[in-house]
């Protein structure tokens, strides 16, 4: 420092330096401290919004789907059952020569070249580690030649997904309906009634009948696996498991054997048959023929094959059983009460026969299917000969008004209440449905007709048992249903597991009062004595039979006739011919069973001939006369006659 | 003077011999080794990358001992020479370079590529010093604006190719050399004024339009949370889930699942913070400041101006790469893509950092034998 003071001052120059330096640092200090202040905000202040939107980044939940509701039978047969469908998937990224690999697996187990071209289009559009279907139902054997070769492939696997499965087939099919895959359709009704999460796992929707009548019962609640993704979207571990909640398994009032006796009764034939517990409505068969295979449409059925049923001239796809019949002289027990409800008639009230029947001043004669007539004819005979001249007679006396504000207490006209929607109404005619209908004032020529079950009227074979239900049990109401009971999964907090039965309560229906009980006894003994009198309509068909019946035939005209036209079924077309119905109930005293037969274009003879016999078979199988069908082995066993009766009086 | 000179240099310790900065050291080695670390955890807990990195530690750390043992004034004489070559190069990159990631940034010289810029990031301190230390203390305002040039030159040259957060760190080194020269504040305001300017004409004549976005991003990330946006969103999601304690070494699930971008090189602060916390990043802030404060506490006992200045440039630098990466990662400023200095992955810019380092080391320990 001796030296150049004057040039050069070291002493100032550091202190200039060093005043420049703290300013610096200070700076830096200042700067370190934003930093710190900025991480202390992002870390602290926002820390749980930043901690959601890190867990939002890693954590997803993939929606399990609960395994559908079985349904079972009454006497707990399995109707529909969740069985494992295979397929062959193939992961991208485990594979080391995909192209290789997948042409020798095809080899192996006969995949087309269709299905691979298939496969490699869907494989361009799905990330590599996430697995492609090759193939979507594998057999039984080509799982088994698969599962001992699956040592050479690896990345491709076979997955087992539950799908429906009816193991009657067409047997249940119009009652249970089916479960086919969720369309748009679907998926929007969904959406609109909150219920597309609940749904997000799930493959298919109820249909039809049960299935679609219970779709909420069945389904269950859906259940979550909280999986750790990273940025690629793969599935590093699963952090949380919620299980799925089974649906509710669902047991039917249906006999499935006597479903059974209903389709071999009803075999070549058209038609449907009902048969019904009139103390609790419950429907023991509900059949109708022809019907078709539900399974067909779990997989999704073929256009060729869903073509094949939409233009079958039997319309299998109908079910008949809820489809409106004329239900031609089965009703006119239902009008001989209305007519002594109305004091138009007594049961001792005479009328002639003379094989027709004419109006004053009006040129039609109303025949008798027996053309020389019945003679003489009160209530009982009318009944137990279906005789048709007395009923022309009531219905004129009653008029059409009379006539259908009764029916309509009976059911007739409007939807029983049966727990599937694909119900129809029927049709009960009056002067008001006409009007609306047709616009065209009501005739009392139609009114005739209506006397004997035909014109407009219509009804199905549901409404009949119904209506048969009321009058046996004395004006008592049921509504009819196939739902028993339901049995639910709990899940105790503790982890214990039971299942909770809960039996369908139906309400009890207002009754139908009369204003003289002593006129259902008059009715009930007239359908008594058509079966048990020697030479009326339903004698012949219950012959011998070992419990106390009673019913009542009836043929429906199904093509208008001319007036004095001859009917000949020989010479009419097959699909002109007349239908026979049945109706029938028994025991005599406390019924436990009803039925309603409706039988489509019989080639000869009515009811009594076509329908009566069905019905005969059906009570047979009910009341314990034993039937061996190829299937029986399998699920029931063979219980004595005694404690059958036992069981079914158990409902 | 002389004579306590003599005391001291006979109490010379074996550190003083090698020429190595005792607290300097460790600071670094504790920045080098928590970077190990990190990159360990952000590279997916492969070995490699840490093997990788080791290796550039080792060749570094050789490195910076190497020019410790270089007497700092010797620089003085090679600063013109170099600099005019450093410049050369850069214009031979712009006119012959290698073009990697969008921009050309490397000279290939047939037995090896390196990067002019980087080279740049010490000589433009050098230069600057040896500049402005020619002349008596504080600087008159002709010689600032002669300096400015100097640095401008090369700024700009890197700036085209384009290279942002490296012009920025040369600029800064430069400037940092004519504010610790004294350059009077009426001039600092000055700049800053022409600096503001400035902006408008980088905005519209300078920047790419990949810079622009960077920016705009910056401005408001969420409008494009999927596109550009997709970095700062996941970043500032990783530091702010880690909280005040952090989810644990190897726990940070925006970094584990790969949810953040550039997790072992620039963003590496945000693995950091997600896995450490609020703690941790105090702590780091806290090293940081300590080989900052020791850069300066070796500048101002430096005994020549040149070497004060470069010393003071050096060190500051250093900070600039600190406040610039943590900034961008935590969203305050713009991402340029400026790494952690000597956490990040990347051995190129950590070889230049410690070849300062040994500038530094250099400046501690060679005092004495030249005044």
């Amino acid at each position: 420092m001796t030296r150049r003071v004057a040039i050069r001052n070291h002493s100032a120059e550091a202190n200039l330096f060093a005043r420049r330096t703290f300013i610096a640092f200070c700076i830096v200090v200042l700067v370190l401290l934003i930093l710190l202040g900025n991480v202390f905000t992002l870390q602290v202040e926002s820390f749980e919004k930043y901690q959601t939107r890190s867990n939002s980044n890693r954590i997803k939940l993939l929606p399990v789907a609960p395994n559908r509701g079985l349904i079972y039978d009454r006497n707990g047969v399995l109707l529909a059952d969740n069985k494992p469908v295979y397929s062959l998937e193939v992961i991208a990224e485990d594979v080391d020569d995909i192209e290789e690999s997948v042409a020798q697996v095809s080899q192996l187990l006969n995949i087309s070249k269709e299905r691979q071209s298939k496969f490699f289009k869907r494989m361009k559009r799905k990330r590599r580690f996430k697995p492609v279907e090759l193939h979507t139902r594998l057999s039984d054997q080509q799982v088994a030649l698969f599962s001992v070769n699956q040592h050479k492939f690896p990345g491709i696997f076979v997955n087992a997904r539950l799908k429906r499965y009816y193991p009657f087939s067409d047997l249940t099919t119009h009652n249970l309906g089916y479960v086919a895959r969720i369309n748009r359709k679907d998926a929007n009704k969904l959406e609109q009634e909150g219920k597309s999460e609940n749904y997000a796992a799930t493959y298919g929707i109820g249909r039809l009948g049960i299935e679609r009548y219970y779709e909420d019962m069945l389904h269950g609640s859906i259940g979550h696996q909280e999986v750790e993704i990273n940025n690629q979207g793969r599935v590093i571990r699963t952090l949380n498991y919620t299980p799925p909640l089974p649906g509710k398994d669902l047991t039917l009032t249906l006999d499935i054997e006597l479903q059974m006796i209903a389709k071999r009764a009803l075999s070549g034939k058209r038609g449907a048959i009902v048969a019904m517990d009139p103390r609790t409505g419950g429907i023991l068969a509900m059949y109708s023929n022809p019907s078709y295979d539900g399974n067909l449409f779990v997989h999704g059925i073929s256009s060729k094959n869903y073509k094949k049923l939409l233009e079958s001239k039997d319309l299998p796809l109908i079910n008949r059983s809820v489809q409106g019949y004329p239900p031609a002289s089965t009703v006119k027990p239902f009008l001989a009460l209305t007519g002594l409800e109305e004091n138009i008639i007594t049961p001792t009230t005479i009328v002639n026969d003379p094989g027709w029947y004419q109006l004053k001043g009006l040129p039609n004669k109303y025949r008798d299917w027996l053309p020389w007539g019945h003679g003489k004819v009160n209530l009982r005979k009318a009944i137990e000969q279906s005789c048709n001249i007395y009923f022309y007679d009531l219905a004129f006396k009653l008029g059409i008004t009379k006539i259908s504000t009764m029916m309509e207490r009976f059911g007739f006209g409007e939807r029983t209440g049966l727990d599937i929607h694909e119900e129809s109404k029927g049709i009960m005619p009056s002067v008001a449905w006409k009007r609306a209908r047709y616009n065209k004032s009501w005739y009392t020529g139609e009114t005739l007709s209506v006397g004997i079950g035909q014109s407009y009227w219509t009804v199905t074979p549901l409404q009949l048992t119904q209506a048969l239900t009321t009058l046996v049990n004395r004006g008592e109401r049921k509504i009819p249903h196939l739902l028993k009971a339901n049995s639910e999964l709990i899940i105790e907090s503790s982890g214990n597991a039971y299942h909770q039965i809960t039996p369908t309560v139906y309400e009890p229906q207002a009754p139908l009062k009369l204003k003289n009980d002593e006129h259902w006894n008059v009715v009930l003994d007239a359908m008594h004595s058509t079966v048990q009198t020697v030479g009326a309509t339903a004698h012949a068909a219950f012959k011998g039979a070992k419990y106390d019946a009673s019913g009542k035939t009836g043929s429906a005209q199904v093509a208008r006739r001319k007036q004095g036209e001859k009917y000949d079924a020989k010479t009419t077309s097959e699909n002109k011919r007349d239908n026979a119905m049945f109706i029938a109930f028994a025991p005599f005293e406390k019924p436990e069973i009803v039925v309603a037969v409706a039988i489509e274009n019989v080639e000869k003879g009515g009811g009594g001939t076509n329908a009566a016999p069905v019905a005969r078979q059906i009570m047979d199988q009910y009341f314990g006369d034993r039937v061996i069908t190829s299937h029986r082995h399998r699920f029931i066993k063979q219980p004595n006659s005694a404690s059958t009766h036992q069981a079914r009086e158990a409902e | 003077m002389r004579s306590t000179g003599q005391d001291q240099q006979k109490v010379r310790t074996l550190w003083q011999r090698l020429h190595l900065d005792i607290p300097l050291l460790l600071g670094i080695l504790t920045l080098l080794a928590l970077g190990l670390f990190l990159v360990y955890s952000a590279g997916g807990q492969e070995t490699g990358v840490v093997i990788r990195k080791a290796r550039s530690i080792g060749v570094a750390l050789l490195g910076m001992f190497i020019v410790a043992q270089i007497p700092p004034l010797a620089y003085r004489k090679w600063a013109v020479p170099v600099f005019i070559l450093g410049l050369l190069m850069l214009v031979s990159v712009l006119l012959f370079g290698h073009v990697g990631k969008g921009a050309q940034r490397w000279l290939d010289l047939g037995f090896i590529k390196f990067q002019p810029s980087e080279i740049m990031k010490l000589i433009v301190p050098i230069m600057i010093a040896w500049f402005v230390s020619q002349e008596n203390l504080p600087v008159k305002i002709s010689t600032v604006v002669l300096a400015f040039i100097l640095v401008l030159l090369p700024t700009l040259l890197i700036a085209k190719q384009p290279d942002l957060g490296t012009s920025l760190l040369i600029a800064s080194s430069g400037i940092f050399v004519i504010f610790l020269a004294g350059a009077s504040w009426r001039l600092i305001m000055v700049c800053v004024g022409l600096a503001s300017a400035f902006v408008p004409i980088l905005w519209m004549f300078l920047m790419k339009p990949y810079q622009k976005q960077r920016v705009m991003t910056f401005l408001n990330p969420e409008q494009d949370p999927l596109g550009s946006g997709y970095h700062i969103i996941q970043s500032k999601i990783a530091i702010g889930s880690g909280g005040i304690n952090g989810k644990g070494w190897l726990q940070g699930t925006q970094s584990q699942l790969e949810f953040l971008p550039e997790r072992h090189t620039d963003f590496i602060f945000s693995v950091f913070s997600e896995e450490f916390g609020l703690i941790g990043v105090a702590a780091l802030l806290a090293v940081y400041l300590f080989v900052v404060m020791r850069g300066l506490w070796i500048a101002v006992n430096a005994q020549h101006a040149f070497t004060k200045l470069l010393a003071g440039s050096l060190t500051l630098t250093f900070f600039v790469y600190v406040f610039v990466n943590i900034g961008m990662v935590s969203g305050l400023l713009p991402v340029v893509g400026v790494p952690l200095p000597l956490v990040s992955y990347g051995g190129t810019s950590m070889v230049t950092l410690m070849l300062g380092f040994g500038i530094l080391m250099a400046i501690s320990t060679h005092r004495r034998f030249h005044v």
